[in-house]
């Protein structure tokens, strides 16, 4: 083959995994959107509360240690030498749920009947309000995360693709990031996982009960405020692994939140209700933006794929208002 | 009522006992504790206020006048920036100097502090062209600018090279900003007398996602990438590098992308990575025994000690010893210690900061010797090569300072300024 058709595989197989990271962020979104009509503007900031809460415990750093010494004059800031990984996680996760029974407690339980976009506006406060709570927990500085996940280019398939290059040709092998491969896992397992949890167990059959008609569900002796909980805390676990994905690639900081920005695109091509549209979309966002940088940019300056990666959203919007997977939307008048 | 006309009476007795407000000088710091440049920002903003205690606590104050040091919160936001300089330029007697710490505010700034009169030290960032005194009269950029820094990149490229650049590439992977398009004029003007082949590579706010920029980096294999980056732009674009195993010691950052958070979250493999500093990394100063003391113990540090030592936080220690001693310069000057804006600005087209003076407050080998005139108002330019060791978590400095070609950077600079004087009807004044 020739080195620019090995070129154009490796920034579409690049393209695909970077869509992955960006599809395991708008997850999160799609969840609580189908289970509660709720646009949560909080998602990213719940992954990166969810990264630092991680890191804090796999650190072993005393959470308000700065607001603690501040008040009473100690010197502390760590309580040990953290904890094993796995234990972190759970913990974590334990950590995520707490959140979820406290905004259904102190916030949506308030919100009920209200108009989606009070919903909306409220999930905004929250973003703020659990930004300044990790940064009052666990500091602003840059955090490394690592959970063991292998990362770096993969020397295997880059000696294998060489071979595949026409004799005499300059190529240096295909490039593959090994800690996208491991989020492609990860991924295809959460969404098999999610899959078969909303299909075959009572709560899930619930929960999609719920999405599809809250009046109905509720008749029927489910509780919305129980099933809230629920979903939010699914969406904080995705937002758990979002955070671990992207934390382990840039290290955990304030700047993780900003990860949301990538997943628009993503519900808006792929439809807010759907998690093989959140897969799909992430997908066509990455292959779109990176083949767009690398056979586009050259010409306009670069530095385009974030806006393109809208163009192409809205490109769908026109021919399909819900998104890719989307519900139908009916008016009756 | 009894109680009541107590209190009264002891509001009254306060009020006629108060004495005139105490006369201070006002540096006000714009700086950024939240959002997601928080982690640069934080250092630096610590490290001014830390001096600036020092300064309070162990000498009372500059020629007996205090400082005081209204921070104001931009979150690195352009808007916000400008609310806070609206709202801080009235503190007290009126603000002395402004230390943005943003080349976005700082643009937005220029205008401003030139009708208002008041001096703005955009130390080593903002608008290069700033440099030429004549034109920018309340605006200085010493020590050193992104065009020094361009050069001075080059030369240790060149070095490396054998003293030859002759047919090489250098990729600039820059912030897609004004912040990071500062450098590419220069690095145009050079890759013709060079004759290296320049490529551009932009990177979007906030940085996070790099891959298709490294892909191409990796396909094109240039000899030597320089980086003007800032924030998560700076540790992804290194974990990147180490990713496609670009050789580190040939990845060369400007001095805003070699801080420590850049480099901790990429681990070993950000072993060898190298950037521009212009400040000394450590404690092993006297003034750190003075801070510890003064400042730290007394519980008036303004974080908690961990960014001492730090690159942002002796940067930000630089520039308040730079503002610090400006304002001696001006109460020398002006045979007055209350003294006001114009005379600050008076006191920094003064400044000279030697390597004895910097010896004298115990800050021998901090940063380069400063001396700035009405019309230079960019300092010598200098700046040295910094290189991190993984292991030892530590910055190493490599070289000495390194001159900055500052016949290309001072005509570059003329022509930028005469154009901003055109396009503002600015006559420029004389420096006699």
């Amino acid at each position: 083959m020739s080195p620019a058709l090995l070129n154009f595989i490796e920034i579409f197989m690049n393209g695909l995994m970077a869509g992955i990271m960006y599809s395991l962020v708008a997850l999160g979104f799609v969840l609580i959107f189908k289970a509660s009509g709720i646009f949560n503007f909080a998602q990213g900031v719940m992954a990166l509360f969810a990264a630092l809460t991680l890191v804090g415990l796999q650190t072993g750093q005393v959470p308000f240690s700065h607001l603690i010494n501040a008040i009473f004059g100690t010197d502390i800031h760590n309580w040990g030498e953290g904890m094993n990984t796995v234990l972190a996680i759970l913990l974590a996760m334990a950590i995520m749920v707490a959140l979820a029974w406290a905004i259904e407690r102190f916030v949506l339980k308030h919100l009920v009947n209200q108009e989606p976009i009070i919903l909306f506006m409220a999930t905004i406060g929250l973003a703020y309000f659990l930004e300044g709570l990790g940064d009052l927990m666990w500091g602003s500085d840059v955090k490394t995360l690592s959970v063991g996940l292998p990362s770096g280019g993969s020397f295997w398939w880059e000696d294998v693709t060489r071979e595949w290059a026409a004799a005499g040709s300059e190529y240096f092998g295909m490039y593959i990031d090994l800690l996208d491969v491991s989020a492609t896992v990860i991924a295809i397992i959460l969404v098999t996982a999610l899959t078969l949890f909303s299909q075959y167990t009572a709560t899930g059959r619930a929960l999609r009960a719920v999405a599809d008609d809250h009046q109905a569900a509720l008749s029927v002796g489910i509780s919305l405020r129980t099933i809230w909980v629920i979903v939010w805390s699914i969406a904080g676990f995705v937002a758990l692994v979002a955070g671990i994905m992207w934390g382990s690639k840039s290290g955990v900081q304030f700047s993780l939140s900003l990860i949301a920005l990538k997943a628009l695109p993503v519900l808006i091509l792929g439809g807010f209700t759907s998690i093989p549209g959140a897969i799909v979309g992430g997908l066509i966002i990455g292959v779109g933006e990176k083949l767009a940088e690398a056979y586009v940019g050259p010409l306009v300056g670069g530095a385009i794929e974030n806006w393109f990666a809208y163009v192409v959203a809205l490109a769908f919007l026109l021919f399909r208002p819900q998104g890719l997977f989307g519900d139908k939307i009916i008016e009756r008048i | 009522m009894k109680m009541k006309s107590m209190l009264l009476a002891a509001a009254v007795a306060a009020t006629m006992g108060a004495t005139p407000a105490f006369a201070e000088l006002v540096f006000p710091s714009l700086s950024y504790r939240t959002g997601p440049y928080a982690p640069n920002g934080i250092p630096f903003a610590d490290g001014y206020a830390d001096y600036l205690t020092l300064v309070n606590e162990r000498d009372g104050g500059v020629g007996g006048v205090m400082i005081s040091n209204p921070e104001c919160e931009t979150g690195y936001n352009t808007e916000k920036g400008v609310e806070c300089y609206e709202s801080t330029k009235g503190e007290g007697s009126g603000a002395l100097i402004y230390q943005p710490l943003s080349t976005g505010i700082t643009y937005q700034l220029i205008p401003k502090v030139t009708a208002d009169g008041i001096p703005l030290h955009s130390m080593a960032y903002g608008r290069t062209s700033a440099m030429n005194g004549k034109v920018f009269d309340w605006v200085f950029n010493y020590p050193a600018n992104y065009w020094d820094g361009a050069t001075i990149a080059v030369q240790h490229a060149k070095d490396m090279s054998g003293g030859d650049l002759n047919g090489k590439k250098i990729a600039l992977v820059y912030h897609n900003s004004a912040y990071g398009k500062e450098p590419i004029r220069t690095l145009e003007e050079k890759a013709k007398t060079e004759g290296f082949e320049l490529m551009l590579i932009p990177v979007d706010h906030p940085g996070q996602e790099q891959k298709s920029q490294w892909l191409q980096i990796r396909r094109e294999r240039p000899d030597f990438v320089f980086m003007w980056g800032w924030g998560v732009m700076n540790a992804v674009a290194i974990q990147e590098a180490a990713n496609i195993r670009f050789p580190m010691d040939h990845f060369i950052g400007i001095w805003w992308s070699g801080a420590e958070q850049d480099v901790l979250p990429v681990g070993d493999g950000a072993n060898g990575y190298k950037s521009l500093n212009f400040t000394y990394v450590g404690t092993d100063k006297p003034v750190f025994a003075d801070i510890q003391k003064h400042v730290v113990d007394a519980g008036k540090a303004a974080g908690d000690g961990s960014n001492i030592g730090t690159v942002q936080y002796n940067r930000g220690m630089y520039a308040a010893m730079l503002a610090v001693e400006a304002a001696r310069k001006a109460q020398e000057l002006t045979g007055k210690t209350e003294i006001t804006a114009a005379d600050m600005r008076e006191g920094m087209e003064h400044l000279d900061v030697s390597d004895d003076r910097m010896a004298e407050i115990g800050m021998p080998g901090f940063g380069p010797a400063v001396s700035v005139t009405c019309a230079n108002h960019g300092g010598s330019g200098a700046a040295l090569v910094q290189q991190w060791d993984a292991s030892a978590k530590k910055w190493n400095a490599i070289t000495d300072l390194i001159a900055s070609n500052r016949d290309l950077v001072t005509k570059l600079a003329l022509e930028d300024a005469a154009a901003f004087a055109a396009e503002n009807n600015i006559t420029p004044r004389a420096c006699n």
